[in-house]
């Protein structure tokens, strides 16, 4: 087989590579992209493509189902519905098979040459593709490493059997009876409420005080109200121990010393992922590390020239959205261009129910940073449109420098509220102050209106509370 | 509405204009009778002018630095106080000249420092005064495509002071910067300009010494003068000083030799009219002091040196400085020198080139102090050298006589018990 020569390569069809990729078509860079699955990666294929399918199946199902036992306030009521498990997933599947076509389609239009394989570097300009028809050479003036990240896998809890990653659990044949979620971060709890909405018996087990400890409490508490509304057990300050004996229950310490045996079919380890950087020759290339990660600049440069890395294997935030902009950061370096990676916020999206977007800063995070700020948030309780929607849940929260009003940081929690975080990176990366948003028309019976009134609540004058 | 003009009074014998130093009123002000409306600066003093009447500012002459001819109308008050105050600011023009003042009413123009007549800056008007300027590492304030277009221009941003809400930089701002016309915080070439208006003393002294340097060839001498025995002398004397003497510097002594220097070179101590052809050789030895204040350059003066003993001229060389540092100098004590002493002191340097206090024909320099190796015909010793850097109007004064009058000053400081007895 003849060896490939390009000026770039790049390991990986996930969302970086192949933003990465594609921009590099874009500016005229003959650009070689390597995946050894269908493009797309984790997000696409296993990650938030399919749970977001899997959520809103999921919440359809519920909605019905609470109309049929007679608690709907609406008005409506039906029998008792039945879900086809197989169908759900079929449909979720035919969604990630489009958008495989879609990548597929874009990469070519954009003029990258896509291999198939497995990749694994000879030097920091040479690697080898095991592709189906043998072994591919591939010689590259600039190499991206874009090889993502996997479901870390506990010593006690090997995936195998009933314990399973998030990759089985949106693949499952049918819905579990018993489902044990051990970590209660995003990823647990997202599936975790799905399966609950589908009519799981679920149960979180988490080692911290409480769930999604990544976000402050004011944010995480509206969703721990809603999983005791659904009927989730959680555990907190919990540890998973194990299997039991005939390894058909989690053997739990709780939070008072004591053990207890949760029975489940399924027991989902949701803690954590860690960046992909073994199996295909990294070590060979020595490159500075940070912890896990791949250590990169502000360029997306690593420690060798020519040898770049975007998204999960460079470190946090772990989002597709992180990865793509490296990427197509990455490709316009290559090209000559002069960039930097100087945003301001990147936002974050808890898929749960309701939803939490956070972008910037916190107020525990801003103090900490020395800021002496001006915070406040205003209740979805009081704005028409939460009410319409049945769900008076969540709110919207600014925080803002004292001195100058510019805005550190927006979050908030609701249902729904993941199509605001828009509004919310946008004003921070443009630099807003409070008085942008107070003088900013929004929509009216919207969301929206949270940020608006949360805004004038700083600056001394809400209307609506 | 009844006007009341207050014209500018004369404010000094003779003189025809006044620079005006500083309003204390603006257009609207009630004032009431007495209130300090303004200060103007002739060549001999700032003066004060009180209002004559109670009433409101309607119309001020002119702005801060104009000349001002004496008797033109200074400030105009509506004094029934029923009218509007801002709409009479559009006055038939007044004799606003922007001539320098005369240099020939006043045979020594020493001038007065005042406190109120500090340079105004102008601050260049991109600067938004809003804003607090940015903490140290903090992350300057820009939407992206701003962020993307500085960084394809090579620009850091962090140099660029922002013109919007918080500081945000905009694209105007970035234009600006790129046209090269902007505010520069650090590490960068500099073209920001900010004009200073040269008014009341830092004019008085930028004209005089324009007129001394252009009129008078200078020629300056530079003498070393061994001045161990003197130092030792004055060690002594601060030493064993009776309680209500002052501490003695070198400058008396340097006082008293001059005096007996001119004595024997009366030419020295003198003024030249150029322009009608004649020196003015004094008998009396008024010895300026040029003196540092806040505002600039002032020469107070020790009246009669020459009937001073040395204690008596330290005392009066410490009572007229201070009160012009303080400013509280009155006309006596600023004018009518006939020879100038000028020291930075220990700043002194090695030599200096001064320029003489027109219309004088001599001014001394001091320099510093220094101990230095001093060949004494075997052997190398350390001795207290100091130089004296002095100019004299060439014009009437050759360098031979020059040369002497510096050597004369030199035997004495160099022998100090001869500024003490008459030979």
């Amino acid at each position: 087989m003849a060896d490939i020569t390009c000026k770039l390569l790049v390991i990986g069809a996930g969302p970086g590579g192949y933003t990465c990729a594609i921009r590099a078509g874009q500016l005229g860079i003959d650009a070689v992209i390597v995946e050894a699955d269908r493009p797309g990666g984790t997000c696409l294929n296993i990650g938030c493509i399919p749970s977001k399918a899997l959520i809103h199946a999921a919440e359809a199902y519920e909605t019905v189902a609470r109309a049929a036992d007679g608690n709907a306030a609406l008005g409506i009521s039906t029998a008792k519905p039945s879900l086809d498990f197989a169908k759900t997933i079929a449909w979720k599947d035919d969604i990630v098979r489009r958008l495989n076509g879609g990548v597929s389609g874009l990469l070519k239009r954009a003029g990258v040459r896509s291999v198939a394989g497995r990749a694994s570097f000879h030097d920091g300009k040479t690697v080898a593709v095991e592709t189906t028809n043998g072994v591919q050479l591939i010689h590259a003036e600039t190499i991206v490493i874009a090889t993502g990240s996997v479901p870390i896998e506990l010593s006690s809890l090997p995936f195998g059997g009933r314990v399973i990653s998030s990759t089985e659990a949106l693949a499952l044949a049918e819905v579990p009876n018993g489902l044990v979620v051990v970590g209660g971060g995003y990823i647990g709890l997202e599936l975790g409420t799905a399966f609950a909405k589908l009519g799981a018996d679920v149960t979180v087990v988490e080692a911290a005080p409480r769930i999604l400890p990544q976000y402050d409490g004011e944010l995480s508490e509206p969703v721990a109200k809603r999983l005791r509304t659904l009927g989730v057990t959680v555990l907190t300050s919990a540890r998973a121990m194990g299997l039991n004996a005939d390894g058909t229950a989690l053997v739990v310490e709780t939070a008072d010393g004591g053990q207890t045996t949760i029975e489940a079919d399924k027991i989902l380890v949701t803690v954590g992922r860690k960046p992909a950087t073994s199996g295909f020759g990294l070590e060979l290339l020595d490159l500075d590390m940070n912890g896990p990660f791949i250590r990169i600049d502000d360029r997306c440069r690593t420690s060798m020239r020519g040898v770049f890395a975007i998204g999960d294997v460079t470190g946090e935030p772990m989002l597709a959205h992180r990865a793509m902009a490296q990427g197509e950061m990455a490709a316009e370096i290559i090209a000559g261009h002069r960039r930097a990676w100087d945003h301001v916020a990147i936002p974050a999206i808890c898929f749960t129910d309701p939803e939490i977007v956070t972008v910037g800063l916190s107020p525990g995070e801003a103090r900490d940073k020395g800021f002496e700020i001006k915070t406040d948030l205003f209740p979805f309780k009081a704005n028409g449109r939460a009410l319409t929607l049945d769900r008076d849940d969540g709110f919207v929260r600014t925080v803002a420098r004292a001195d100058n009003h510019a805005l550190l940081g927006i979050q908030g929690v609701g249902v729904g509220l993941a199509e605001l975080s828009a509004a919310f990176s946008l004003a921070l990366e443009m630099g807003a102050r409070l008085e942008d948003i107070a003088l900013t028309i929004h929509a009216h019976p919207t969301l929206g209106e949270g940020l608006h009134e949360a805004a004038l609540k700083s600056l001394g004058h809400a209307i609506h509370i | 509405m009844a006007e009341r003009v207050v014209r500018l009074p004369d404010v000094g014998e003779g003189i025809a204009e006044a620079e005006l130093v500083e309003w204390q009123v603006k257009v609207g002000d009630l004032v009431r009778e007495d209130t300090v409306l303004g200060a103007v600066m002739t060549d001999k003093a700032t003066v004060e002018i009180p209002s004559p009447a109670e009433g409101r500012v309607v119309w001020l002459a002119g702005k801060v630095g104009d000349v001002l001819a004496i008797g033109s109308d200074f400030v105009r008050l509506d004094v029934d106080g029923k009218s509007e105050a801002s709409s009479a600011t559009t006055a038939p023009a007044t004799q606003t000249a922007n001539a320098p003042s005369i240099q020939k009413a006043a045979p020594v123009a020493s001038v007065v420092p005042s406190p109120s007549s500090a340079p105004k800056h102008i601050a260049p008007s991109l600067q938004p005064a809003a804003t607090p300027p940015r903490r140290e590492g903090e992350r300057p304030l820009a939407a992206p495509a701003v962020r993307l277009r500085a960084r394809e221009a090579g620009i850091d941003l962090r140099q660029l002071r922002g013109s919007g809400p918080a500081g945000r930089i905009t694209h105007d701002d970035l234009d600006l910067y790129l046209a090269g016309g902007t505010t520069v915080t650090q590490h960068q070439a500099k073209t920001a300009v900010t004009d200073i208006k040269i008014v009341g003393l830092r004019r008085k002294i930028a004209e005089k010494m324009s007129v001394a340097n252009a009129r008078i060839p200078h020629i300056t001498y530079v003498e070393e003068v061994d001045v161990t025995a003197l130092e030792d002398l004055r060690a002594k004397l601060n030493e064993q000083k009776r309680a209500d003497r002052p501490k003695l510097t070198l400058l008396p002594f340097l006082m008293r030799a001059i005096v007996r220097a001119v004595a024997a070179q009366p030419e020295l101590n003198a003024h030249f009219d150029d322009e009608a052809g004649v020196i003015h050789q004094h008998a009396a030895v008024h010895m300026g002091i040029a003196t540092q204040t806040g505002p600039g350059l002032v020469v107070p003066v020790v009246r009669h040196t020459e009937a001073r003993d040395l204690f008596d001229c330290a005392a009066e060389m410490i009572r007229v400085t201070e009160t012009a540092r303080s400013g509280t100098a009155t006309r006596d004590e600023l004018t009518g020198s006939t020879i100038t002493i000028t020291s930075l002191g220990a700043l002194g340097g090695l030599a200096t080139t001064p320029i003489i206090n027109h219309p004088e024909v001599a001014i001394v320099g001091v320099n510093r102090i220094a101990i230095r190796p001093h060949w004494d015909g075997a052997a190398f010793v350390p001795r207290k050298m100091m130089n004296l850097s002095s100019s004299f109007d060439h014009r009437v004064i050759d360098g031979f006589d020059a040369a002497q009058f510096v050597q004369r000053i030199k035997t004495q400081l160099e022998t100090p018990a001869m500024i003490f007895i008459d030979a």
